[in-house]
């Protein structure tokens, strides 16, 4: 049985066909082909499929299509201006070394997302514990943590 | 200067975009998708697979059991193929096979057309097993009437390898120094899994009679012969393309799905097939890093020297050889390596099957185990004749000009005494081993420490050979290739570094192709060894080298001058003596493609085969604080100290320190696979295997001594994998320090400190209270 889901992806209105039981993630990587949005435990441990839904970052994983009815849902494809410069959150991971198989950080970047929208700033410790539902491999989160304190951070 | 120095990741802005493709998002629309039934015992037989429920799913395309596999046994790790019978990797496994191994063993598959679909119906095949006892541990499963679990080593013994370095035996050398000290002892290391954020997945599909295979991998072109030889299809009809991936850390040095794909694709008509498993099968049904336990003894002098040592290594294979018995060889040799015995070392190593997930490579391939025992080793002979841990290690280490009796690797460029050195100094150890000596109270705080060696390379025990290939783009700027794969440690990029160096050009001139095909992709061996900046470096930069020289020579044609007269720097073509532009490499580049006289399209391609390798080394220093009522470590502070040659990116090397020393707290304090008594996994996902957070990721103090070592590339060598060694050993040698508690297994996990610290009356057996 196929639903109908109306939703705002990236900023455009977005008319889909889903089944009953389909998961955001797989809505959004193979039905709209925004493979930024990363599978790597499907069941809420990893975080690399984080996604904001209505400025919230939440794991898509575990998010059925069709409660995004009449949501706004953004994803790192919608983060790049039309120029196709980098963001300030996006250059700060580039120019920190944040980034090294890359497989966690879209997922990284929308949580940072949402602290950047909160107008806040964190101290480090405070940014440990934001992104802790993250799970990355490769860096030990030292440079992702330089990257979000250069941009959310307390000076 | 483009080597040394940090310019940005070249795939950086890709990755952090989301436009960076991996072997998932390349997924065609109308693929199959595949989804293979997993044993449910642990050691036995399929007797029958009933697929009649199963074929009842909507979508349902097709049940392949291992009945229908065929019966070639093939070898699976990513070692370049041994030309000599002796030395080739062990055939031990089928596509499907049944005969159950381990828990989660591969008997059958299912093609549907959706995920969901293919799960549902795997999860409907019936299947009948005639059951044995599982084998759970090597002392388990060499123990006479264990039963085989492969009928080629009917007493489950993979291999054995032993050697004696030095004079007489150990016995010998107890009888005749009666003043010296004796250790005994037996170090335990766990199962850990290395939980590459990408799942293990592949895709394939045919084109006529070829087989293209999409694949999360580090070992491309090995992987391509690996196929070959499952399916015994000669290897020109294979194509395996490795796009970006998602971290590997060893697991994908290894052929994990791929020969089953590109099986099924066969089966289905040559449609796409795409098998991508879930955590939990990663965690069971791809690698693992070998537990090993190692019975110690050491035997020392009072005054510190190291006089012999005796050393029995059992390694858990798992249920198949993957890279079997070279991980505990490569312990063994490490062991022996790392300190120097004034009269003798014995060792011994075995690798024995059990039924429990496959050991393979994993960061570190032996040397995280064995530098546990060999570092607490160094920390127990320390209290027992109340030695200071660096100055043990001063008088003991690896010597400067050291070649290994065996294989002949030289240490070129030494620098371990240096590390130690700076890291004592950095680190204040002095006076904090004396502050936190004789604490009280339920909070102690200490410091530990840890050394380690490590090769770079494979070199001599195998093939070490690599290509590169560049090609002059008609803007000027250069397209290379190179066989050596992007895997997150940030290879693109030296490689890159390297290149513009070579050819005067700046970085931003080079393009590098990240994906690798074996259709055109220059030959190289892959992600492994710490060896890509040291190898696949060096033929880039002799292709480098090579196409410098022939612009120089088409431009000495146009310009009517001396090649040597000329050079390239910044971006142009300049009199090397004056330094004046003569020909921007833009207007060269079009005129060598376009000319109508003399059209000359400018590349250059070079295989590298080295015939050297090269050790690094490097120390850890820890410092923690140890809650004994509650049983936890906190790490305050942690400090590596590296002597990997000179840094061809000091940014991305800082980097990779911080992703080593995580996975290695991690190998600490938190990481470990369980399973029942049956052999069951019992925490086969993320949530309860506890991988470090970024709450538990301690802030790393990278340092580093830039030696040049001669025979790398702009004098590089190993680094990928050194950092994730010492930290284990220098965190437990910091909780003896606080504690006077000696743990001798890993993870330091609050369940096993409480017990240690119940027998040490630090605290009272609250369990046995309660109980009673």
């Amino acid at each position: 049985m196929y639903n109908t889901l109306n939703m705002t992806v990236n900023g455009q209105p977005v008319c889909v066909a889903v089944e009953e039981g389909e998961a955001l993630l797989d809505t959004l990587r193979d039905r709209l082909g925004l493979t930024s949005v990363k599978r790597g435990c499907e069941v809420g441990e990893c975080g690399a499929c984080t996604v904001l839904i209505d400025g919230r970052a939440v794991d898509s994983c575990l998010y059925l299509s069709l409660w995004a009815e009449g949501r706004s849902v953004l994803t790192v494809e919608g983060l790049r201006t039309d120029t196709g410069e980098l963001t300030p959150l996006q250059q700060a991971f580039v120019d920190e070394a944040a980034v090294q198989c890359g497989f966690c950080t879209p997922g990284i970047i929308m949580s940072a997302v949402e602290l950047l929208e909160s107008g806040r700033t964190y101290t480090r410790d405070e940014l440990r514990k934001l992104i802790s539902g993250h799970l990355c491999r490769c860096t030990g989160y030292e440079n992702i943590l330089n990257a979000l304190e250069r941009v959310v951070g307390k000076r | 200067m483009s080597v040394h120095s940090s310019i940005p990741r070249v795939d950086a802005v890709a990755k952090v975009t989301g436009q960076a493709k991996y072997t998932a998002d390349l997924v065609p629309p109308n693929a199959l998708y595949a989804k293979i039934v997993h044993a449910t015992i642990t050691n036995g037989l399929v007797k029958r697979i009933d697929g009649a429920q199963a074929q009842q799913v909507p979508g349902f395309v097709k049940l392949v059991t291992c009945f229908d596999a065929p019966k070639t046994l093939f070898p699976t790790p990513g070692h370049p193929w041994s030309v000599e019978k002796a030395h080739q990797d062990v055939c031990d496994r089928r596509l499907l096979d049944e005969r159950v191994r381990l828990y989660g063993d591969n008997i059958a598959v299912v093609i549907a057309r959706t995920p969901l679909a293919a799960a549902k119906a795997a999860r409907l095949v019936r299947v009948e097993y005639e059951e044995y006892p599982p084998l759970l541990s090597p002392r388990q499963a060499l123990l006479p009437g264990a039963g085989a679990l492969h009928a080629q080593k009917p007493d489950n013994l993979l291999a054995r390898s032993s050697f004696t370095v030095g004079e007489g035996t150990y016995a010998d050398a107890v009888a005749s120094e009666p003043d010296c000290v004796e250790l005994v002892r037996t170090y335990d290391t766990q199962t850990v899994q290395h939980c590459h954020l990408e799942l293990a997945q592949s895709m394939a599909y045919m084109e006529g009679d070829r087989i293209v295979v999409v694949s999360s991998t580090q070992i491309p072109h090995i992987i391509r012969r690996i196929i070959g030889q499952a399916l015994s299809l000669p290897l020109g009809k294979i194509r395996v393309v490795k796009p970006y991936i998602g971290g590997g850390f060893g697991n994908k040095q290894d052929a994990l799905v791929e020969p089953l794909a590109a099986w099924l694709t066969t089966l289905v008509g040559g449609r796409c097939v795409f098998l991508e498993l879930t955590r939990e099968e990663t965690f069971t049904a791809t690698r693992v890093r070998h537990a090993i336990s190692f019975d110690i003894r050491a035997l020392v002098r009072r005054d510190g020297t190291l006089v012999a040592r005796k050393l029995t290594a059992y390694s858990s294979q798992g249920g198949y050889a993957s890279h079997g018995h070279s991980i505990v060889a490569n312990s063994a040799a490490v062991f022996k390596q790392l300190y120097h015995d004034q009269r003798v070392l014995e060792a011994d190593a075995l690798t024995v099957y059990t039924s429990l997930p496959t050991g393979g490579a994993m960061r570190g391939y032996g040397i995280p185990q064995i530098d546990f025992a060999a570092e607490c080793m160094a920390d127990d002979l320390c209290r027992m004749i109340g030695m200071d841990p660096v100055d043990f290690r001063l008088r003991n280490c690896t010597p400067e000009g050291y070649v290994d009796p065996h294989t002949g690797i030289t240490f070129h460029s030494y620098g371990m005494r240096e590390c130690l050195l700076k890291g004592r100094e950095a680190f204040g150890w002095d006076e904090k081993r004396r502050a936190f000596q004789h604490q009280t109270g339920p909070k102690r705080r200490g410091v530990g420490m840890a050394n380690f060696i490590y090769k770079t390379g494979v070199h001599p025990i195998s093939l070490e050979t690599a290509a590169a290939r560049l090609t002059l783009n008609q803007d000027g700027s250069v397209m290379l290739q190179s066989g050596a794969t992007e895997i997150g440690q940030g290879a693109d990029t030296v490689l890159t570094q390297m290149a513009a160096e070579a050819l005067g050009l700046s970085p931003e001139r080079v393009h590098i192709v990240s994906t690798q095909d074996t259709d055109f992709t220059p030959f190289d061996l892959g992600a492994y060894a710490s060896r890509q900046t040291y190898i696949s470096g060096m033929a880039v930069k002799r292709a480098a080298e090579a196409l410098r020289r022939r612009i120089l020579d088409y431009a000495a044609g146009l310009l009517g001058r001396e090649a040597q007269s000329l050079d390239i720097r910044g971006d142009a073509v300049v009199d090397a003596s004056s330094g004046e532009t003569l020909r921007s490499m833009t207007d060269l580049a079009m005129e060598a493609q376009y000319s109508l006289q003399n059209a000359a399209h400018l590349s250059a391609e070079y295989t590298y085969h080295c015939k050297d390798n090269t050790f690094s080394s490097g120390a850890c220093f820890a410092q923690v604080e140890v809650d004994i009522p509650l049983c936890k470590v906190k790490i305050e502070r942690i400090l590596i100290v590296h002597d990997s040659g000179r840094l061809i990116n000091p940014q991305l090397a800082a980097a990779q320190a911080h992703g080593g020393v995580s996975m290695g707290v991690g190998y600490a304090l938190y990481e470990e696979m369980l399973f029942d008594g049956k052999g069951k996994p019992l925490n086969d996902n993320l949530l309860d295997y506890k991988l470090p957070t970024s709450m538990d990721s301690p802030d790393v103090e990278t340092l580093f001594v830039e030696l040049d070592d001669p025979t790398g590339p702009y004098g590089n060598k190993a680094l990928g994998e050194p950092p994730a060694i010492p930290p284990a050993p220098a965190i437990r040698n910091a909780v003896l320090h606080a504690t006077g508690v000696a743990v001798d297994s890993l993870p330091l996990s609050p369940q096993k400190l409480y017990e240690h610290f119940v027998k040490a009356g630090l605290m009272r057996d609250i369990a046995k209270e309660v109980d009673a």
